[in-house]
């Protein structure tokens, strides 16, 4: 049996577990080893959340894969996360707004998620219980420096106006509705990204006020497609890291 | 940024018990020291209230002044609580 919004939730697990991927990178290259191990303890949160969610869709998508399967064995048009996260790790302010932006989406669509799926599914509910509470610490990480680096020097002034122009075109791609996602909706489970727009961008924009910031800037050019199996140069290169272990000794354990 | 202060770490295990010096952290202010501190020493569900304290606000006794200090008490014996007769109900004094 196949739930009708597994494939909605596959979207949120891809997100979780390529956004892990990227913010361990940040292991030993953050401003301080205090750093490093806040992303990486975020990143440790993420890619939790992307096992309990396959594991989930494995027993539910009658595919009966597990979480590995999911991770290493599918190939970059099969994955469902947005451009946003898969970018490359860029400046540290970059790192900031795009995680401000993740995880105010994060707590939104999984705040939803918990309300819907509590009386019917208790797994999926429990997950998106957890995450919630995962994703409230991040974004108010994500925040206290935005404000910080807004609200700091010149130079990192600068830099977060930069980041800003750089995350622009990634931002409408979030609130995107898809067929998955009316699926879910239809199955009573869901919600349509477009719903949660003003919410997070409220949210978002907020914070960029306290860190006398301008608003998110109108970009030349949208990102579109990930959630469809689209996706940019970067992504290749993030798989090819990430399942290139599995792939030269499957079956490997340690 | 090396120039962040350093900070002191106090984490209490539990309610009913005082919050004890874990260790020190560099953060640039108080709410990212009580973040960092978060992530630095209660991954593994360590405690449940944290203290972060600017190092520099803490003053400290030297080790040269140990015998001025504690020495004086060393042959008190009388302020220890030994010298009651407990009586044998009594199991928790």
């Amino acid at each position: 049996m196949s739930a009708p919004y597994a494939p909605a939730v596959l979207a949120l697990a891809d997100d979780a577990l390529i956004y892990a991927q990227r913010l361990g990178e940040w292991i030993s290259r953050a401003p301080q080893i205090e750093e490093d191990m806040a992303l990486g303890n975020i990143g440790l949160d993420l890619l939790g959340r992307a096992r309990s969610l396959y594991t989930w869709l494995g027993t539910v998508d009658g595919t009966d894969r597990s979480e590995d399967d999911y991770a290493y064995w599918r190939d970059e048009r099969e994955f469902r996360h947005v451009h946003l996260v898969e970018q490359p790790r860029g400046d540290f302010a970059d790192e900031m707004i795009r995680l401000l932006l993740v995880a105010s989406l994060d707590v939104e669509r999984y705040a939803a998620l918990a309300a819907a799926t509590s009386p019917v599914d208790e797994t999926l509910a429990g997950i998106a219980g957890k995450a919630l509470n995962e994703s409230r610490y991040h974004r108010d990480h994500a925040r206290l420096w935005v404000v910080r680096l807004g609200d700091g020097t010149e130079e990192s002034h600068a830099r977060m106006t930069a980041a800003l122009e750089r995350v622009a075109p990634y931002v409408s791609e979030l609130f995107t509705d898809t067929v998955a996602d009316q699926e879910a909706v239809l199955a009573g489970v869901g919600v349509y990204p477009s719903s949660l727009r003003e919410s997070v961008l409220g949210y978002v924009g907020a914070v960029l006020t306290e860190a006398t910031l301008d608003p998110l800037p109108e970009p030349s050019w949208h990102a579109r497609d990930g959630r469809i199996g689209v996706h940019s140069e970067a992504c290749g290169y993030l798989l090819a890291e990430m399942q290139h272990l599995a792939r030269s000794h499957p079956g490997a354990t340690w | 940024m090396s120039d962040w202060p350093l900070w002191e770490v106090f984490v209490r295990a539990k309610r009913g018990l005082s919050h004890t010096h874990v260790g020190s952290l560099h953060a640039p202010d108080a709410a990212l020291a009580l973040h960092n501190a978060r992530d630095l020493y209660t991954r593994r569900q360590e405690g449940v209230s944290i203290w972060v304290v600017p190092a520099g606000a803490i003053t400290a006794s030297s080790p040269e002044e140990r015998d001025p200090l504690f020495e004086p008490a060393a042959d008190k014996v009388y302020r220890h609580p030994t010298f009651y007769d407990v009586p044998e109900d009594v199991e928790y004094l």
